[in-house]
């Protein structure tokens, strides 16, 4: 049997074997090369690539908080705005476009073409101010090439001038710039937050728990004024400075027992809302910044020190003849000498003469700690960026004439918070709260300034002020009892010493004056007008603006019957004017 | 013997092929979910717009400047005063 030969049972050649297995190991080594390549050298790049096409950082938006009123009426919100910008080479290239864009713009198309023409080399032309969702939907839906518009927050200030001092404004970048925007800053803002996402191909979140940084919403801010009463005393104010063709005037009412001021205005005023008007000098919130001799006013509170230190009884009678009064080489002077007169009557007629007396009798350490009880040793601490701070020499540095000064309001300087402050404290009895522009919070608990009769025996006096025959019978207010000071204060000329034609007019009071509730401040600054005097400038204001604001705060009338009122046949309530009026009927 | 030897394997292999399934529905619920959460984020996002705008809105058509010219001019309303004496004549 001749063997077969199996060709498949032949022996493998060496070579062969060697070139298979060396084929399959340069194989392998390519792979593990590229992986090699791939997986270390170039990873980096690689993983950043990829991420790049499909991980997206995505802002979580944090709006900046509201400044509500009391009520929590709006007075400052952030809304979305859209600001439409262009590529100008692209839009020219559509000049149908361009006129309709124009139009819807508000501006004439010729004007625009050039002003694009003018940027043709740009590749991008802001050409709108912040517009509502819905005006920038109208142009982006005409569909012009090279239109687009970018979505941000506007700050909007529905009250507009009402608050305008006192809320502030943003700047462009959403900082607080200005008033309570500026204070409360920190509450006020939000913190973008940040999250990482996987996207799909048609941009859907597929996955988002990669990173996470929470977004921290700005809080709102509620502030102590209410707007009813807001509009109601800036409407009055802006009123008596146009009537009187006065420089400026300020206006503050607050509630006695928590000191939380109810309004605070100040003219001239300013349109926040109206970038240009940002600029003008009616930005100053006059009632905390601004520092004023406060004249006549503060006679009720040296009578309060009179009182409370027992000196003078309510009853004491003081000779202001012959009208005139020499202190060194200061001669004080009343306009009407008065003769031989009690405390009230030196109130309601505003003697000069008189209060220089009485703090001459009292002398210079007790008039001085006699303000300083009242606070005007100290700030008002509102955190109201810019407030001033009192000036209030130490009476070691007072002479006489220093002293007689100060008795009758010269020769230091306050707020008008100060004032409000002071007279808080009389209507208090005695007890002063602290000036409130922001609830929340704890308020610190009140001062004693004066005790409860003292401040007591003051307000009847003060009630004589508004009386038929007082120096303010113009701020009475129909079926309130209203207790308060008038004052008209030289201002300091320009030359030095006083000046004879420049006043500031003057009124504060408080109502019901039985238990006060609310306090209210006028000041008219420099009126032109023929009438200057505080009773007569600044009391009908203070008169309108608490009547209104005690029908909204529903605050029940102390007149009782006394006011001679027409016979009931003749009267008729309106409709809608609640109980009180037809009980006094 | 040997039927329960490749039993074990049979039933671990469907399992595991069971569980598979699974993880791939339970990705897809979850990037279903993802999705309507983040529509739902932009939803709230707009709807938070809506509420300013509308804010806005209600307290400008509420200005007291407004209401006030509307009520003395077109409707002839004053300020309740204390007293208002009218003619008693027939």
């Amino acid at each position: 049997m001749t063997a077969i030969v199996n060709p498949s049972a032949e022996p493998v050649r060496g070579w062969r074997r060697i070139l298979v297995l060396g084929v399959l190991a340069l194989g392998a080594v390519v792979v593990l090369g590229r992986a090699f390549q791939l997986q270390i050298v170039e990873r980096d790049f690689l993983i950043k690539e990829g991420d790049k096409r499909h991980i997206r950082t995505v802002e979580i938006p944090a709006h900046r908080g509201a400044i509500v009123d009391r009520r929590g009426e709006p007075l400052a919100l952030s809304a979305p705005v859209e600001t439409i910008w262009v590529v100008p080479s692209a839009l020219l290239g559509s000049p149908g476009h361009v006129s309709a864009v124009a139009k819807l713009l508000g501006r004439r198309s010729s004007e625009f073409e050039r002003y694009l023409k003018a940027r043709q080399n740009r590749s991008f032309v802001y050409v709108s101010d912040p517009l509502s969702p819905g005006e920038a939907k109208r142009i982006l839906s005409l569909g012009a090439p090279g239109v687009f518009s970018e979505p941000s927050y506007a700050r909007y200030y529905p009250a507009g001038e009402v608050t305008s001092q006192l809320v502030g404004f943003c700047g462009r970048d959403g900082n607080g710039l200005e008033g309570i925007e500026r204070a409360q800053e920190s509450v006020l803002a939000g913190h973008v937050g940040e999250r990482r996402v996987i996207r799909d191909r048609a941009g859907r979140v597929v996955e988002d728990n990669l990173e996470y940084q929470e977004a921290q919403p700005g809080g709102d801010v509620e502030l102590t004024i209410d707007l009813r009463i807001q509009y109601l005393a800036y409407r009055e104010l802006k009123d008596a400075v146009a009537r009187n063709d006065a420089r400026g005037g300020m206006i503050v009412v607050a509630d006695t027992a928590t000191g939380e001021v109810l309004a605070i205005a100040a003219q001239p005023g300013f349109n926040p809302n109206n970038l240009k008007e940002r600029v003008s000098r009616g930005t100053r919130n006059r009632a905390v910044v601004d520092a004023f001799e406060p004249g006549s006013t503060v006679k009720p509170l040296l009578i309060a020190q009179a009182l409370e230190l027992g000196i003078f009884q309510p009853s004491s009678q003081i000779d202001t003849t012959p009208g005139t009064f020499k202190v060194g080489a200061l001669t004080v002077r009343d306009v009407h000498p008065q003769g031989v007169i009690d405390l009230t009557h030196l109130l309601s007629k505003s003697s000069n003469v008189g209060a220089a007396k009485v703090g001459m009798t009292l002398g210079a350490e007790s008039v001085w700690a006699g303000y300083q009880r009242f606070g005007f040793g100290e700030p008002v601490y509102t955190g109201f960026p810019g407030e001033a701070s009192p000036v209030l020499r130490n009476y070691a540095d007072w002479g006489q004439i220093a002293t007689a000064t100060a008795s009758y309001g010269y020769g230091f300087s306050l707020t008008a918070l100060h004032l409000v402050r002071a007279y808080a404290a009389l209507a208090n009895d005695g007890l002063m709260p602290q000036i409130r522009l922001v609830r929340g919070g704890q308020a610190l608990p009140p001062q004693r300034a004066v005790s409860a009769s003292t401040a007591r025996a003051v307000r009847q006096m003060l009630e004589a002020v508004v009386a038929p025959d007082g120096t303010a019978r113009r701020a009475a207010v129909p079926g309130y009892r209203v207790a308060g000071k008038t004052g008209t204060v030289r201002k300091i000329a320009d030359t030095g010493g006083y000046d004879r034609k420049r006043h500031q007019a003057i009124f504060i009071g408080m109502l019901p004056a039985q238990r006060p509730r609310l306090v209210g401040l006028v000041i008219i600054d420099e009126p032109k007008a023929e009438a200057y005097y505080g009773g007569l400038v600044a009391a009908p204001v203070f008169s309108k603006v608490m009547q209104g604001a005690a029908r909204l705060l529903q605050i029940a009338p102390d007149d009782g019957d006394q006011r001679p009122g027409p016979v009931r046949e003749q009267t008729v309530a309106l409709p809608g004017t609640g109980v009180d009026r037809g009980r006094r009927s | 013997m040997r039927r329960g030897q490749l039993l074990l394997p049979l039933m671990l292999a469907v399992a595991v092929f069971a569980s598979a399934l699974v993880v791939v529905r339970t990705k897809h619920e979850n990037r279903a979910l993802v999705g309507e959460l983040d529509g739902l984020r932009a939803e709230h996002e707009r709807l938070q717009m809506e509420w300013a705008q509308l804010q806005l809105e209600e307290a400008t058509l509420a200005h007291n400047n407004r209401v006030e010219k509307i009520a003395r001019e077109q409707l002839g309303m004053v300020e309740p005063d204390d007293y208002v004496i009218v003619d008693a004549q027939p």
